[in-house]
């Protein structure tokens, strides 16, 4: 095992799957000689060259639709969209062009694609840069979406990305980059559609996903040291493909739900999973399906808006105990 | 020449004012003094019949309500996608419009399927889940019709980054029309084509009119593709878009360009719709004299003259056409004994897997 940042990690990623296959590519802006506006990428020239590793132009719609056109003749391509935000400036290439190619030419061109994106709060860059956007690329029929919650994943979640046959789109939470964590020596590859229960509890079930993983799980300990309430806690890794049997059969052994999420209330990935879970998980609820998110407005620039904004441990165990002690 | 215009002046209607005369002839020798051998010019002339009587007979069908939905066809600007086509490997890359049947004909896709994905059937050539909109036959290396205005440029750049970095040699040729050029991802990818050197040749089919506009009503400058070339470093080319010989010429040129690694080109072919925009479009909006004007320089009848001018039998011309007409006729016999899809179908191949499952 060696100990990585989340942000190492996301390189640690590309460069395995680099070195395994001469079809992987990388291009974004300044994903080459600087490394990454956020040093994502960093090493990744030297290691591979400027033939692999190619800067591209403030193009968001050539930089996605080049990786698109290289996927469907030959290449793996990984383009990094520098914040998530940007997808707006590119929806065409992702949603009507990436998305729906396969099903149109009904199976005739295949898309083997990555785009990888800082995505979330945390850094207070204000609305058009810090939102979480995992929730439009889940409401694209065609689009696999990874957001990890811990380095590990990050190298493992990318290796199953970038050799998946359909597009899938990462996002590598912002708020996560300097956190630390345990990698698998050795070649590491992560499942898609695969959720982890990262705290077992017997008490209810918290749904999380990338940054709010860290969180759920902190706010299951005070929960249980400071309330005697024991929370099982389940990280997502991939909203699509979801892992729905794994929520449900947490939710079978606890008879709660809470889900956690960055995205505005509305239409967040955790209506779709109160959605599943009151349809095919009734009997098992003793309580309303409570969802955590951020209000459904802008994301302000101030730090104390930020915060208020986006879950946080405090509102996640002040949440969770106020529902459960309605239920005592 | 186009009469020259201040850059965004303004005009009534700047159609006449600023649109290219037929057989207009733009900065560069339209033929570049080139001439194929006959058989290859016999080859251009049967894609052309192949094409026009394709897509006329697709209208009536239209009106029979046998093709759903909508179609855009290209009746008049025939002799682009046949010129570029006769100067095309097998495995070089085509992306075209929506107005895309003249390119999948001209690389090659079967006219039965074709028809059949007309008609929405499961004998269509994406078993009906494409539409006239979105014809594709990777097997002709026939990589797409895209209906977003722009969104094949990057996309057919990306296909000649691929060719360039596998060292295939393949070269992609990609099809949009006037209105294309004013779209943000037109300029994103002649930037970075030019900047990678890319294997592409972006062939804009200048047919005066974007949708119902007039192109120069719109536009700043008098050609919408050419005089955009210099901000990228290319080649201001203009050819006429009616003319299959000079057609032909330019394409050889700009793919062996290509090919040769020199990077890409942009092709400004000025040509004509004879039809409305879409099947819904009568196209009432042109003026009767500028219609006239181009039909008197429809590129088919006009190459079919110049073939006997240049030797050939009239007799080998009527065959073609014979040829093409029967080929057509069994094409839609084919498509027409086609089953509506099966229920079956509406979730597959979403994933490469062949399914569409987005959760257990």
């Amino acid at each position: 095992m060696a100990e990585l940042t989340y942000r190492a990690a996301v390189a640690a990623g590309i460069a395995q799957e680099m070195r395994r296959d001469p079809a992987v590519v990388l291009i974004g802006e300044d994903v080459g000689a600087a490394g990454g506006v956020f040093k994502l990428t960093e090493g990744l020239i030297d290691e591979f060259g400027p033939e692999r590793v190619r800067d591209t132009p403030i193009s968001e719609q050539a930089i996605v639709g080049a990786a698109m056109g290289a996927a469907m003749t030959g290449l793996r391509p990984v383009a990094e969209l520098m914040f998530s935000d940007f997808f707006a400036v590119t929806w065409d290439m992702v949603a009507n062009q990436i998305a729906k190619t396969r099903y149109m030419t009904d199976g005739q061109v295949s898309l083997p694609l990555v785009l990888r994106t800082a995505n979330g709060a945390g850094l207070r860059f204000g609305a058009q840069h810090s939102q979480a956007v995992e929730n439009w690329a889940m409401a694209i029929p065609g689009l696999k979406v990874v957001a990890p919650s811990n380095p590990a994943d990050m190298v493992g979640l990318m290796a199953a990305a970038i050799r998946d046959p359909d597009p899938v789109i990462v996002c590598e939470a912002k708020s996560l980059f300097a956190t630390k964590g345990e990698v698998p020596e050795g070649e590491h590859v992560v499942p898609l559609g695969e959720a982890a229960v990262v705290r077992e509890g017997g008490d209810c079930t918290i749904v999380a996903l990338a940054s709010m993983v860290p969180r759920a799980v902190e706010a299951a300990e005070r929960l249980h040291a400071d309330h005697g309430i024991d929370a099982e806690v389940l990280d997502l890794r991939t909203l699509i493909p979801l892992d729905a049997q794994a929520i449900l059969a947490s939710l079978a052994k606890t008879s709660r739900l809470f889900t956690v999420e960055e995205n505005p209330r509305a239409l967040g990935w955790g209506a779709e999973i109160a959605a599943i879970a009151a349809d095919e998980g009734f009997w098992s609820l003793d309580a309303p399906i409570v969802r955590i998110t951020a209000p459904h407005v802008p994301l302000a620039a101030s730090p104390i808006l930020e915060d208020l904004a986006i879950p946080s441990v405090e509102r996640i165990v002040e949440t969770v105990r106020a529902r459960m002690d309605q239920d005592r | 020449m186009a009469a020259k215009r201040p850059a965004g002046a303004a005009s009534k209607r700047p159609a006449a004012k600023t649109g290219p005369k037929p057989g207009a002839r733009g900065s560069r020798s339209a033929t570049d003094g080139a001439t194929a051998d006959l058989d290859t010019r016999l080859a251009l002339y049967r894609t052309m019949v192949r094409c026009r009587r394709f897509e006329a007979r697709a209208q009536e069908l239209f009106f029979e309500g046998l093709v759903r939905g909508t179609t855009h066809l290209g009746v008049g600007q025939e002799a682009v996608a046949a010129g570029f086509a006769g100067a095309m490997r097998p495995d070089d890359y085509t992306f075209a419009t929506y107005r895309g049947h003249n390119h999948a004909l001209s690389r090659g896709a079967p006219m039965g399927p074709l028809y059949a994905e007309l008609f929405g059937r499961a004998n269509g050539l994406m078993g009906g889940k494409g539409g006239s909109m979105h014809i594709t036959s990777a097997e002709h290396h026939m990589m797409g019709s895209y209906a977003i205005v722009g969104a094949h440029l990057p996309i057919a750049l990306g296909a000649a980054w691929s060719a360039q970095y596998r060292k295939s040699g393949q070269v992609a040729v990609c099809f949009f029309g006037d209105g294309t050029t004013n779209i943000g991802a037109f300029h994103e990818a002649l930037n970075l084509a030019a900047v990678w050197k890319a294997p592409v040749v972006f062939v804009c089919e200048n047919n005066q009119y974007m949708e119902y506009t007039p192109i120069g009503a719109v536009t700043a400058v008098p050609r919408p593709a050419a005089d955009r070339a210099s901000a990228y470093g290319l080649e201001s080319i203009v050819v006429d878009g009616n003319d299959a010989d000079a057609v032909l010429a330019v394409a050889t040129r700009t793919i062996e360009r290509a090919r040769a690694g020199e990077g890409p080109s942009l092709v400004e072919a000025v040509t004509y719709r004879h039809g409305g925009h879409s099947r819904a479009d009568p196209g009432k909006y042109r003026p009767d004299d500028e219609v006239k004007a181009w039909l008197a320089r429809d590129p088919i009848p006009t190459y079919r003259a110049r073939l006997i001018e240049a030797g050939a039998d009239a007799t080998t011309l009527d065959a073609i056409e014979a040829e093409e007409a029967a080929a057509i006729a069994a094409a839609e016999e084919e498509a027409r004994g086609g089953a509506e899809p099966s229920a079956d179908v509406l979730e597959t191949n979403v994933w490469a897997d062949g399914g569409s499952a987005w959760r257990n």
